[in-house]
């Protein structure tokens, strides 16, 4: 009773970060039908963004974050511009091939720079974890926790409630009507990359204390935030937050009781079983008539 | 008075709905061996939508659909296109990246004997068969006229001869019974007229056709009998003449007159 | 002319060792060569029918693990108290059983993944690698984890005369690996040449068009997806018994985006494309690891396959094709003897 408590506790505590990789890929695939593979580099930048202000900068940890998600916004921005926008419209092979080729690029160029080894981040929390009953819980956790519920209430506040947000919705659901009610489709397109990458960057800032930070830890990212996006439905910004929790619970409940070496495999499981049984994710309506 | 010929082709209380909205609310009417006949209405009227339950590209949400002694209801339209009963699309009919001989290659695919064994091993079958294509391919692009643009990619046709290379494909599939949809749309009056000589000719040699088009003097000196649909049910049935001063189709049409611009 | 040509690239093919003298430079020669096979796998599926991909690599470790355990043996228990022995079998036995495993893998990934394309199908298949790397990392009773399936033997082969035959040479394996890469050109050849190759372009061209004709659309992608998993695990095959350990990393994705780099930049859909990206990418890393870091190596590939994609999108061997055929814009009307040469689409 008490380990699955705290398996629980766990899966609730990751499921937000997940939640907020889910949520910037999504919206970046729904409104770009671009598949971006340089998600889980966005998502090593954050936490060796964090890494580098702190260490080699001497920036308070707060701080750093927060210029971790802003940095992560303008790389998403410079990606779209200087790769994206020269090939809009292209079939999404050929978006693919070249975000392949930026996400090897900017993994490679991580690897240089700070080698193989994993770096640690040193946070302001106390060691000694949070006794909540029979589970216990670090603060560092709870500060994640905390924090990704924060991103994607701001998140879904953004696209309901400002006019960019309106914008990024009206296109979503329509781009050439979008483009004829004036809306600028290509700064939309950036916005979206933009805002998308800001979340990757959070995810990546907020797990990077949590766990290693590695050249390699958004291979797995990546793959996860598409586990999340196919579970939720491709471009259903509501079925990557609950999908995000999901996973977090699928793979915290399998690695305490199936097999942890398998913690990793439970999302590409969860991707075969439901392309099996409902390709168009779990959080779809009715088809829409085409 | 003719002997009535033999149904081919019989839609009957076929009904197609979209969550809800319904785009075939109750559609009956049937096909003789040999006639052409068009199925006309205004836009949104269901046209293509009964192309595609016909051709299995849609299911039908109630009603059946029987081609001859077969139900086509549940069959796949790669099944339904190997009975006879082949369709071209409104715009793109044709594989643009496919040189125009190559297109009615690929069209001739059910009539290639070679099996996978053949191919691999280059046997004399596989020499055979691809003999044959080759010959039957150039036959069908002599018929429809396009056999001086054989090495051309079909994207760089000239727009009716893309529908021209659209029907060779369709016709290399062997059809017996040939559904066309919107054929002579974006056509001058040069090409439409070539282009109903066309389907006479085709018509002469077995097949007969089911036509949907907006061209609305192309579909009454083409057709033999003429179908009218709207909102998603037929309104009217009979010979061009007849249809051209029924009260009904012409109230249909004319909260459409704007449009037609 | 024609003729002249297949044949001087087999001279080129079967005297390389002859002209490569030095053993290292033989040596990136075979695993370029097995490199070339798995990419003209790819190729059929990527350049031919238009599926993209990226867990190609699952195929060739599938091919290399299977070809291995046959040759090893193993004994392990499975949940439900079974117990399976397997004594080793000759080396030569692993080449079918690699080829036949990962088949029947590719089937079951087709079958199960035709119905959804697209970004799925390239999603389904990274996962199917992933779940596989993870597989042979945990399974450690099958697959010694990340100890590695170490003294894989060679091929022997049973030559009159002379007997059993193991195939420690360097020389004879290459010709082994130029054998089965030929016999892979032809059977790709022979297929996308036939109404099967047409078949699957005309899928990738044009989906509900081909349906429309009669063509059984899944039939043709499964088709596909079996023929080039079965090459991908002969080639798989070749990599354990050429280089005799394998470990779970040769399911790592950066080996398929070697592939994908290959087949693109050759030019997919093409028969030379996947040599042509695979001879480069194969000698570059040599040239280039004596200069840079690896690291630095795979960040000019991937600078690489986005320029590629950027300025040449179709591939070095077309924009090559369609210098040639404007220079000799003759234009002489085709007769069918051509046309039926024709038959390698020009996409």
């Amino acid at each position: 009773m008490q380990e699955l408590l705290q398996h629980l506790a766990n899966a609730l505590l990751l499921g937000s970060t997940y939640a907020l990789l889910g949520i910037g890929l999504t919206l970046i695939f729904g409104i770009m039908r671009v598949v971006n593979f340089t998600h889980g580099e966005l998502y090593s930048f954050g936490a060796y963004a964090v890494f580098f202000l702190e260490a080699a900068l001497g920036v308070n940890f707060f701080v750093a974050i927060v210029v971790a998600v802003i940095a992560g916004c303008l790389l998403g921005a410079l990606i779209e511009f200087a790769l994206l926008r020269p090939i809009q419209g292209a079939d999404i092979d050929t978006t693919m091939l070249v975000m392949i080729g930026a996400w090897i690029f900017m993994q490679n160029s991580e690897l240089l720079y700070w080698g193989g080894v994993a770096k640690s981040i040193k946070t302001p929390f106390p060691e000694a974890p949070l006794q909540l009953g029979l589970i216990s819980v670090s603060w560092l956790r709870i500060f994640v926790l905390v924090v990704g519920s924060v991103l994607i209430v701001a998140t879904y506040f953004f696209i309901d409630h400002t006019k960019l947000g309106k914008a990024i919705r009206a296109t979503f659901q329509d781009h050439d009507t979008a483009a004829l009610m004036g809306i600028n489709i290509k700064g939309i397109y950036t916005a979206t990359f933009a805002l998308g990458s800001g979340l990757a960057a959070a995810a990546g800032a907020l797990l990077g204390p949590v766990f290693l930070v590695t050249p390699t830890m958004g291979d797995i990212a990546s793959l996860k935030a598409f586990a999340i996006v196919i579970l939720g439905g491709l471009g259903n910004i509501t079925g990557a937050t609950i999908g995000g929790f999901i996973l977090a619970f699928v793979e915290e409940l399998g690695a305490g009781y199936v097999s942890s070496g398998y913690r990793d495999a439970m999302g590409f499981v969860i991707i075969i079983v439901i392309l099996l049984f409902k390709p168009t994710g779990l959080f779809t309506r009715a088809d829409r008539i085409g | 008075m003719m002997p009535p010929a033999e149904t081919i082709l019989s839609v009957e209380n076929v009904a197609v709905h979209f969550g809800g909205l319904v785009a075939i609310s109750d559609m009956t009417f049937s096909v003789s061996r040999g006639e052409i006949v068009a199925l006309i209405g205004p836009n949104g009227a269901g046209k293509t939508t009964a192309f595609n339950v016909i051709t299995g590209f849609l299911k039908a949400t109630s009603g059946e659909v029987r081609y001859r002694t077969a139900v086509l209801n549940g069959l796949k339209p790669h099944e339904i296109s190997r009975l006879g009963l082949v369709r071209t699309f409104q715009r793109t009919s044709v594989f643009q990246e496919n040189s125009v001989f190559h297109n009615v290659m690929i069209g001739l695919h059910t009539r290639g004997r070679s099996k996978l064994w053949d191919t691999l091993l280059g046997t004399s079958r596989e020499r055979e068969s691809e003999r044959e294509l080759v010959n039957a391919a150039l036959e069908i692009l002599k018929f429809v006229g396009l056999e001086h643009r054989t090495t051309t990619l079909a994207a760089n046709l000239a727009y009716g001869e893309q529908r021209l290379l659209g029907v060779a494909l369709a016709l290399a599939a062997k059809p017996s019974m040939l559904l066309l949809d919107e054929p002579v749309s974006g056509m001058n009056a040069t090409e439409t007229a070539r282009f109903v000589k066309l389907v006479e000719k085709i018509r002469d040699a077995g097949t007969t056709i089911l036509l949907v088009e907006h061209d609305m003097q192309m579909v009454m000196k083409v057709s033999d009998r003429v179908v009218v649909l709207n909102y998603g049910r037929i309104i009217a049935e009979g010979a061009p003449g007849q249809i051209q001063n029924n009260p009904e189709v012409i109230r249909a049409y004319l909260g459409q007159r704007k449009k037609r611009a | 002319m024609k003729r002249a040509l297949p044949i001087f690239w087999l001279l080129v093919l079967f005297t390389l060792p002859v002209w490569l003298r030095d053993p290292y430079f033989l040596h990136i020669t075979i695993i370029t060569a097995i490199f070339i096979i798995a990419a003209m796998s790819l190729n059929l599926l990527l350049g031919y029918t238009g599926q993209l991909s990226l867990g190609h690599v699952a195929f060739f470790g599938i091919g290399a693990y299977a070809s291995a355990l046959t040759s090893l043996g193993f004994d392990i228990e499975l949940p439900g108290g079974l117990h399976i022995v397997h004594a080793p079998w000759p080396a030569i036995a692993g080449f079918p059983v690699g080829i036949v495993v990962a088949g029947l893998c590719g089937y079951m990934i087709g079958k199960l993944s035709f119905k959804v394309r697209g970004a799925y199908f390239v999603i389904v298949t990274i996962s199917f690698a992933e779940v596989m790397r993870l597989v042979a990392l945990n399974w450690v009773d099958l697959t010694q984890g990340p100890l590695a399936l170490n003294n894989i033997p060679p091929y022997s082969i049973w030559l009159p005369g002379i007997g059993e035959y193991e195939i420690w040479s360097k020389v004879v394996f290459f010709y082994v690996v130029a054998a089965v890469g030929v016999a892979c050109y032809l059977i790709i050849q022979r297929l996308v040449q036939s109404r099967i190759g047409r078949a699957m372009v005309a899928l990738k061209d044009n989906e509900s068009l081909a349906i429309s004709v009669g063509i059984d659309v899944t039939r043709y992608l499964v088709l596909a997806a079996v023929m080039s998993a079965a090459m991908a695990g002969a080639a798989g095959s070749l990599y354990a018994h050429y280089v005799k350990i394998i470990d779970p990393e040769i399911f790592l994705f950066i080996y398929t985006v070697t592939m994908v780099i290959m087949v693109i930049t050759g030019g997919k859909g093409t028969l030379a494309g996947p040599i042509v990206g695979g001879v480069i990418f194969g000698f570059l890393p040599v040239v280039v690891r004596s200069y840079v870091a690896p690291a630095v190596q795979w960040m000019i590939y991937g600078a690489l396959m986005i320029v590629i994609v950027f300025l040449l999108p179709r591939g070095i061997v077309p924009a090559i094709e369609q210098y040639f055929l404007n220079r000799k814009q003759a234009d002489r009307p085709p007769d069918v003897a051509v046309l039926a040469d024709l038959d390698a689409p020009k996409s």
